[in-house]
């Protein structure tokens, strides 16, 4: 199959643009539950849907999208109050009220599974696609109504983007200019549901929390700044549940949601990593850096204490008694001060260790650092 | 005594009954210490454990399964501290980034490799309880289900554990620093108490499944710790709830035909649900009740304080009677009712006719109230 095929097929275009939507919504509401520190409640929701996918089916008796989808937010939206409940009026702590909302719910729809699997009828098989998600049997239908959610979703984000701000980062501040914090913070909680509902399809029921909290994750790794933060995790939604449904799409046999998940955690392992000022490899050059600067400056320090205490300028020391004295090698900070000019190697007597002496630079450099020293003792 | 083996409905109870008590000796550290997600995190990526165990070598039960597939649990855990500790992540988020690789990665070697074990997707999540005594080895001469043994073996080494290491862990959750300082490597306990959850979550990964492990896990200590103080009593607890949902999940799901592992799972809710309304001190109905005491004890001393103000005063005909606690203190018919009946039981008030009178314990009372500095616990200061 040719590009130009491959492009032009049906199903992929579905499954692209589906998955296309499912990252922008997971990652723009991701990103409030991540920095929320909510990331385990979008765990809990994305199972609690899955009693929720098997009482819209039971309603309606068929395997019909907008049913299913209605029941799995409302019973994401029972969870994250059972949460809510049980952490404020039981003596629960919040990861224990999660964990239990997420394994009870989960077992409810275990059994109301075995109550579809007991009615019997071949349109059951299509439920269990839900817990790890099926990209290739999205069709074109579905796509309307899952980017119908998403639309609401992102005009409510923009709408309310300065009280959802205020809120994320600093709820007392916004408590005290009279927002009404807890409606705005069941409003983002909701919103979470909404993306999983999103994501049902592609993702299942047991990876969407992966969905929710790799692209916001990752996506902080290169910005500051909420707005950036946002598409930047849309973007990389985007990126990965494309990657992974294309793949699971051609491949036969392979499920959507792991695949769309590793692809997201590939991307947040690289964040991780290689970003720019947060990265794992950044700081450590950034070490170093700093390490060098600062043997350079060691050393030239002690280069001027030698010629103070000789009271000669031009006093060459000894490559050795500097190691001795630094406790380290000392030959390749030397060698970076002598490439920047402030340094000389010195003449000195055969069988002898090397020599260095200062250049007029060098010592105007080490008077300058001295004095920037005493005057920070001082 | 082999007939007892080949009975399906009692294997089934049996490994039901194995699995809640090896989960509820672990589980109630978890709760205790804040860290119930980590069994979820722990029991989702155990499957990439089990499917990679599986590929190497082939085995898919026993001894060297469930220690190997262990260590996935213990790595998970070991990456998401090392995830939060590098600042960059929130510790939850960090759980939440870690499991769904592992797992992501298990379920795919399952479709690539194992497409006709029976380790395959929809068993990792729902666990085949029904059939476990299929599935058999032979123990001291008998036949014996495989997920009952290998479950009993990890019920007595979590026993074990927890009954050796007993005050170590016990002091390790209330006060890691003490115990640190005490040199007992709080940290090094903690993970043996997860690689047990790991060994503990294989083992019955084949009996209910990687997800509702984590219902077994978690809320039967979180019910035992709203009923209990104490931590004995909270493990036993714990026990006894898993086995109640144990037994009583296996014959509710026979008698409506769904999911044992799910209706087992579903009790343990039930179980909590019942805790959190009717529990003794910690239950909401028992603190609705302790509140509607406080209002009449409040409203009673309100009544001895009127009552005392009045006693000598000239308008005492008009205050000290019945109907002025609903004209003057605005209480309700009802209330007053029960007010007045609060303050007769107790010996606060005497009834003359239409006249109210306050009793020495009640003026002893309204004085206490009226002049505390007098007082000291109720009794007069000599």
């Amino acid at each position: 199959m040719n590009l130009i095929d491959f492009l032009s097929d049906y199903t992929l275009q579905n499954v692209a643009m589906g998955a296309a939507i499912l990252g922008v919504v997971s990652g723009v509401l991701g990103s409030f539950a991540v920095l929320r520190r909510q990331s385990l409640v979008g765990d809990a929701l994305s199972h609690a849907a899955l009693p929720g996918i098997c009482l819209g089916f039971l309603v309606v008796g068929a395997r019909e999208l907008g049913a299913i989808l209605t029941g799995a937010l409302a019973t994401g939206g029972l969870a994250a109050l059972t949460i809510l409940a049980l952490t404020r009026l039981s003596r629960l702590k919040t990861d224990a009220a999660i964990g239990i909302s997420l394994s009870v719910f989960f077992a409810l729809g275990v059994v109301l599974l075995t109550v579809i699997q007991g009615r019997g009828g071949a349109s059951q098989a299509g439920l269990e696609t839900f817990l790890f998600g099926q990209a290739a049997a999205i069709l074109r239908g579905d796509l309307w109504i899952m980017g119908a959610i998403t639309l609401a979703a992102l005009a409510a984000v923009m709408i309310f983007w300065k009280e959802f701000k205020l809120v994320t980062f600093d709820p007392v501040f916004a408590q005290t200019i009279g927002l009404p914090v807890t409606l705005l913070e069941i409003a983002l909680t909701v919103m979470v549901a909404l993306a999983v509902v999103v994501g049902l399809q592609m993702v299942g029921v047991v990876l969407m929390a992966a969905m929710v909290i790799a692209p916001a994750v990752a996506a902080r790794q290169w910005t500051r700044r909420l707005e950036h933060m946002v598409i930047l995790a849309a973007l990389i939604g985007m990126a990965s549940g494309i990657t992974g449904a294309l793949i699971s799409a051609t491949a036969r046999g392979l499920a959507t949601g792991p695949l769309i998940v590793l692809a997201a955690s590939a991307i947040v392992v690289v964040s991780i990593l290689f970003a720019p000022e947060r990265g794992v490899l950044w700081e450590a050059l950034a070490r170093v850096r700093e390490r060098r600067a600062l043997r350079g400056r060691q050393v030239l320090d002690t280069l001027l204490q030698l010629t103070r205490t000789h009271a000669d300028p031009s006093y060459p020391a000894e490559q050795g008694m500097l190691d001795t004295y630094h406790g380290h090698e000392t030959r390749a900070a030397l060698e970076r001060l002598a490439a920047r000019g402030f340094v000389n190697p010195a003449r000195h007597m055969p069988g002898e260790g090397d020599h260095w002496v200062l250049t007029r630079e060098g010592l105007a450099e080490a008077e300058r650092l001295d004095a920037e020293i005493s005057g920070a003792n001082r | 005594m082999q007939a007892l083996f080949d009975n399906p409905a009692l294997m089934i109870v049996a490994t039901g009954l194995l699995v809640g008590t090896a989960a509820a000796l672990i589980g109630p550290f978890l709760v205790l210490r804040q860290n119930a997600m980590l069994s979820d995190a722990i029991s989702h990526s155990i499957v990439f454990g089990i499917v990679t165990v599986w590929l190497l070598t082939g085995i898919a039960s026993g001894p060297v399964q469930i220690a190997g597939a262990a260590l996935t649990g213990v790595l998970t855990v070991f990456l998401t501290e090392a995830l939060a500790r590098s600042g960059r992540v929130k510790d939850d988020a960090a759980i939440g980034l870690v499991f769904p690789m592992l797992f992501s990665a298990g379920v795919l070697l399952l479709n690539l490799y194992a497409r006709d074990v029976h380790i395959d997707a929809h068993a990792v999540l729902l666990g085949e309880i029904g059939f476990v005594w299929l599935d058999t080895i032979e123990v001291a001469g008998y036949q014996m289900p495989q997920a009952l043994v290998w479950m009993g073996a990890m019920t007595l080494v979590n026993a074990a554990f927890v009954t050796l290491f007993w005050k170590e862990l016990k002091l390790a959750t209330f006060d890691p620093v003490l115990a640190q300082a005490f040199g007992l490597r709080p940290r090094l306990l903690f993970y043996a108490l997860l690689f047990l959850t790991s060994g503990t979550a294989v083992a019955a990964f084949d009996a209910v499944g990687a997800i509702l492990f984590i219902a077994f896990v978690i809320v039967p200590p979180a019910t035992a710790y709203l009923l209990t103080d104490r931590l004995v009593t909270m493990v036993l607890i714990g026990i006894g709830v898993a086995a109640v949902s144990s037994i009583a999940g296996y014959f509710l799901a026979v008698a409506w035909d769904v999911s044992i592992g799910g209706m087992m799972a579903l009790m343990t809710g039930v179980c909590l649900v019942l805790a959190c309304l009717f529990g003794p001190r910690y239950g909401l109905v028992a603190g609705l009740q302790r509140r509607a005491r406080q209002a009449l004890e409040n409203e009673a001393r309100a009544l001895v304080v009127h009552l005392a103000t009045h006693e000598r005063t000239e308008d005492r005909a008009e205050e000290n009677v019945a109907t002025a606690m609903r004209t003057h203190l605005g209480w309700t018919n009802e209330r007053a009712r029960q007010v007045l009946l609060r303050g007769l039981d107790h010996g606060l008030v005497l009834r003359e006719g239409e006249m109210l009178r306050l009793t020495d314990k009640g003026r002893a009372e309204a004085e206490a109230l009226l002049q505390p500095w007098l007082y000291e616990a109720g009794r007069p200061v000599t």
